[in-house]
């Protein structure tokens, strides 16, 4: 199978798993993120593609030639892949431009073709004019460069990424993020991309898989894994939602005070029982009247709680006669005092069935 | 229960398992050789020669059968036990001056505004150059019994014939073993005053304890880990030093313990004796040095380890020139009175006639560097082992640092312990070990330049593999990371990353091991054969033969040379390498 194929991986310290039975198949050019808190065993799943870290169970192979497995591993430096590092790991001993040529010379280039190469990834990265520098001369964001520059010029056959952007400052992780993705969109690498940061997740990614507890959660892309999450885990960790438990009947789903018909919500439902589904707070609207408009679920109630964030407001809509609270995001022109009465619309379509 | 449907689980997964193993030519790292390797030397260095030395000690010299006999004739007569508690009183004392000595000029020059701070510092490290030896050579020429200069001028003031000071005796031998060693006090109690923050003390002062207080309740207890390692590294480095005592401890009638060893090395050899004679100084060296890690691991002296923050000097006022003299005193005593001496006797025709114009010459030089018969080729040989020994030890303790902080091997821990394990072995002892393992036939290495050579290294490897560790540890492993995921293996990733990254680190440490090896004379007593002499064995024959004059030229020359070297090492490294080391 071509790209990148995860099987069954596994990797186990003492007696705890910190990776378990993770299955996971990336395309050749494919950008996928491996997103999830600190400790579920991403890092550990990106070491061991690697090579730095043997599996205990399971197996990684590329294009249908195994890497790793058990029994013994193919040593990082004879995998054909690069790496960016939390640390950028650019070493201070040789200028940007010997940072990025030394892979090239372990390949054997001829000079001039590694030279000519260095001076299109530095025009690439925009950092031609600081070829000479070494790297104490340079400030985070263009170590991060130097660092991407180093790790595509060998047209890796896989580019790893772990959490490159954490040491940035805000703005400069922003920027870097669309340079990622630029250089992604330019040299088509396959590429897996470790983060605890759901924004970086989102802008770089064709797909995300989403850890928890060394297992794989969800994968999905982006806009799918915002508005289709499959457990309470991936609708909590990516962005805000509401849940609510409900109990689903043959036609309808009963909630604490109202109830939604099968057929209007946007995903299949079979059996019955109780049932947990996520609500996001952008799947709302909140208005001073009841809405005419029938195929919304109408709520009678008032705000409780106010914050002006900027972009949205974010209110907390308690409906009347009810113990339910929901936050739902507004637009900043959409403006209710605390306690004020309030009709709440929800988009069945966006009523999403979880897994707890 | 109600189940949402859940395409998560690829299908993909189902296809027939195929045979899941990466070939082994794919898996091979030639570096995994080169760790078998090590321990192999390793091996060689430490392993053999003290297992020799244990077994020897037990076995019968002539039949090669165990015997516990070897012990009786160590220690069945009166002298060697008295040799031995000699040694131990002699140890004791000299750590009381030691510290008398180290531990006032180390807060001076770290915690108080004492003028001339930047000279007391240099002169404490000069007495690290200046080999023991020689400071003892200068004390034999200031304070001999009959023609030493203080005695001649109190002989022309008073008028009296007895000698005011007499270098030969106890006093002598504890006086100049101490100014010997007290430079190791200065530099581990300055670092720990200088890790002191002063917010420590300031906490004190707030809650109502007045300056003295403070000194007594706060900073002295902190200090005091620091003080007591100091105080046993001392005592250790007092019983087992050999060029002191050969100087002086016969004149002196005091037998120690090296004299006694250097007493079973001479016809009849008796090796199995001497390292019979040789365990207990073994045993006390292992007993001190557990005795301080127990003492530093005590829970209420973590707070040291804590990273410097601000440090305010204390004012002294008036006192601070009471404080500069007694200093001034110390470093006189120990580097520039004996200094001054050696090199005036080194252009002297005749040091017992005293300074004048007509008694300056150069023939002393000329005489060591062209007409005696071993000299100039000891000089090439001192410094050539040293540079052998710092190399070899620094690289060998690089590799070994590199897979014990990396974890590369299971039990590379070992690996670490067998690295520092010389440390407990007096220099004297290794080379009987040494002796024991390789002199003799069939290896047959006795008198050679390489005996000596890997003796110099083990005795400092453990210097090395400190230093190394530590830089080692300073790097973030991601450095060695991304040249391996870009291609290259851990050699490559030695070569161009870690090596240039601890360059000043490992020269640091070259100096730290050339300083000494260049000058070792302890391990090389047994070693050396007629032909394979080195500068410190060289002096020693001169002072047997009472040629004071060309002893001082000789080893004004190896100064000179040692001092460019490390004159050279500072300007690349810059000053503090030396003393800034905890």
């Amino acid at each position: 199978m071509d790209g990148l194929v995860l099987r069954k991986l596994g990797r186990r310290f003492g007696a705890v798993d910190a990776v378990l039975d993770f299955d996971l198949h990336i395309k050749p050019g494919e950008f996928v993120s491996l997103l999830g808190p600190s400790g579920c065993g991403k890092t550990t799943t990106l070491r061991m593609i690697a090579g730095f870290i043997d599996p205990t169970s399971g197996s990684i192979e590329l294009d249908g030639k195994i890497l790793s497995a058990p029994s013994g591993s193919v040593p990082p430096e004879k995998r054909g892949m690069s790496m960016i590092f939390q640390s950028y790991a650019i070493w201070p001993n040789m200028t940007v431009a010997e940072n990025v040529a030394f892979g090239l010379n372990l390949r054997k280039l001829p000079s001039d073709e590694v030279k000519k190469r260095v001076g299109a990834v530095l025009e690439t990265v925009r950092m031609s004019h600081l070829a000479d520098r070494y790297p104490a001369e340079l400030s985070g964001g263009q170590q991060q460069r130097v660092a991407l520059a180093r790790a595509v010029v060998i047209r890796p056959a896989v580019l790893l990424l772990d959490e490159p952007l954490s040491n940035l400052d805000a703005n400069l992780r922003e920027e870097m993020r669309f340079e990622i993705k630029r250089m992604h969109d330019e040299f088509k690498i396959t590429s897996v991309y470790v983060t605890h940061d759901q924004g970086e997740a989102m802008v770089t990614s064709d797909r995300i898989a989403v850890m928890n507890n060394g297992r794989l959660e969800q994968i999905d892309t982006p806009y799918t894994l915002y508005s289709r999450p499959k457990t309470r885990f991936v609708a909590s960790f990516i962005g805000r939602t509401n849940f609510l438990s409900g109990n689903c009947g043959n036609h309808m789903i009963d909630f604490a005070g109202f109830s939604v018909p099968l057929a209007m919500i946007g995903e299949e439902v079979t059996g019955g029982g109780p049932i947990t589904v996520s609500i996001r707070p952008q799947a709302m609207k909140l208005s001073a009247t009841e809405a005419p408009r029938d195929k919304a679920i109408n709520l009678q109630g008032s705000v409780q709680q106010s914050a002006f964030l900027g972009e949205t407001w974010d209110y907390v809509f308690q409906p009347k006669d009810s113990g339910l609270q929901f936050r739902v995001a507004a637009p900043p022109a959409d403006v209710f005092p605390v306690g004020a009465p309030a009709w709440l619309q929800i988009d069945p379509a966006q009523i999403v069935p979880i897994a707890d | 229960m109600t189940s949402v449907s859940h395409p998560a689980a690829a299908t993909w997964s189902e296809d027939q398992p195929v045979k899941v193993r990466v070939p082994w030519h794919q898996r091979l790292q030639p570096a995994n050789l080169l760790w078998v390797f090590l321990a192999g030397i390793l091996v060689v260095l430490i392993v053999a020669p003290m297992w020799t030395l244990v077994v020897s000690s037990f076995t019968d010299a002539k039949t090669g059968g165990w015997t516990l006999n070897n012990y009786v004739e160590a220690y069945g007569k009166e002298r060697h036990i008295t040799a031995l508690t000699n040694t131990l009183k002699m140890g004791a004392v000299v750590v009381v001056l030691k510290l008398a000595f180290g531990v006032p000029l180390a807060w001076a020059c770290t915690r108080t505004d004492m003028p001339g701070r930047n000279f007391v510092r240099y002169s404490v490290f000069g007495a690290f150059i200046m080999p023991p030896y020689l400071a003892g050579v200068g004390w034999i020429l200031l304070a001999g019994p009959n023609t030493g200069w203080i005695n001649r001028v109190w002989h022309s003031l008073s008028g009296s014939t007895e000698p005011l000071v007499n270098i030969f005796s106890f006093g002598g031998l504890v006086l100049v073993t101490a100014i010997g060693g007290f430079f190791l006090v200065f530099v581990l109690v300055s670092s720990a005053f200088e890790m002191i923050n002063s917010e420590m003390e300031d906490a004190a002062n707030i809650l109502g304890a007045g300056p003295f207080k403070t000194a007594m309740k706060v900073t002295f207890p902190l200090v005091m880990p620091a003080i007591i390692g100091a105080a046993l590294l001392s005592f250790l480095g007092a019983i087992a030093l050999y060029g002191v005592p050969a100087l002086i401890s016969i004149p002196a009638r005091y037998p120690v313990v090296v004299i006694q060893l250097t007493e079973f090395f001479s016809f009849p050899l008796r090796i199995q004796v001497a390292a019979a004679y040789s365990i207990p100084l073994l045993l006390i060296t292992a007993a001190m040095l557990g005795l301080q890690k127990l003492i530093l691991r005590r829970k209420g002296y973590v707070s040291v380890s804590g990273k410097g923050g601000e440090r305010r000097i204390v004012k002294l006022g008036r006192w601070r020139w009471v404080l500069f003299a007694y200093c001034f005193c110390v470093v006189a005593l120990s580097v520039l009175m004996p200094l001054f001496v050696l090199l005036l006797a080194a252009f002297s025709d005749s040091w017992t006639t005293g300074f004048s114009f007509s008694n300056l010459t150069l023939s002393n030089f000329h005489y060591v560097l062209f007409e005696h018969s071993s000299s100039q080729k000891a000089l090439v040989g001192s410094i050539g082992l040293g540079i052998v020994a710092a190399t070899v030890a620094i690289t060998l303790a690089l590799f070994i640092a590199y897979i014990v902080q990396r974890k590369l091997i299971p039990f590379s821990g070992l690996l670490a312990f067998l690295a520092v394990s010389p440390y407990v072995v007096p220099g004297i002892v290794l080379a009987i070990g040494f002796y024991a393992a390789y002199a003799l036939p069939p290896i047959a290495l006795y008198g050679t330049y390489t005996i000596m050579a890997l003796a110099f290294i083990t005795r400092f490897l453990p210097i090395a593999f400190t230093t190394s560790s530590a830089g080692v540890r300073s790097i973030h492993p991601e450095m060695e990371e991304a040249v391996r995921i870009l291609g290259g293996g851990r050699v490559t990733a030695l070569r161009h990353v870690v090596g240039p990254l601890l360059k000043r680190t490992l020269a640091g440490g070259w100096l730290l091991i050339f300083v000494p090896a260049a000058q070792e004379l302890s391990t090389a007593i047994f070693l050396v054969g007629p032909t394979t002499r080195v500068v410190s064995v060289v002096l020693l024959d001169l002072s047997e033969e009472g040629e004071l004059e060309k002893l001082a030229a000789l080893g004004s020359l190896l100064l000179i040379i040692i001092v460019a070297v490390v004159a050279i090492g500072m300007r690349y490294l810059g000053r503090d390498f030396m003393l800034r080391r905890s």
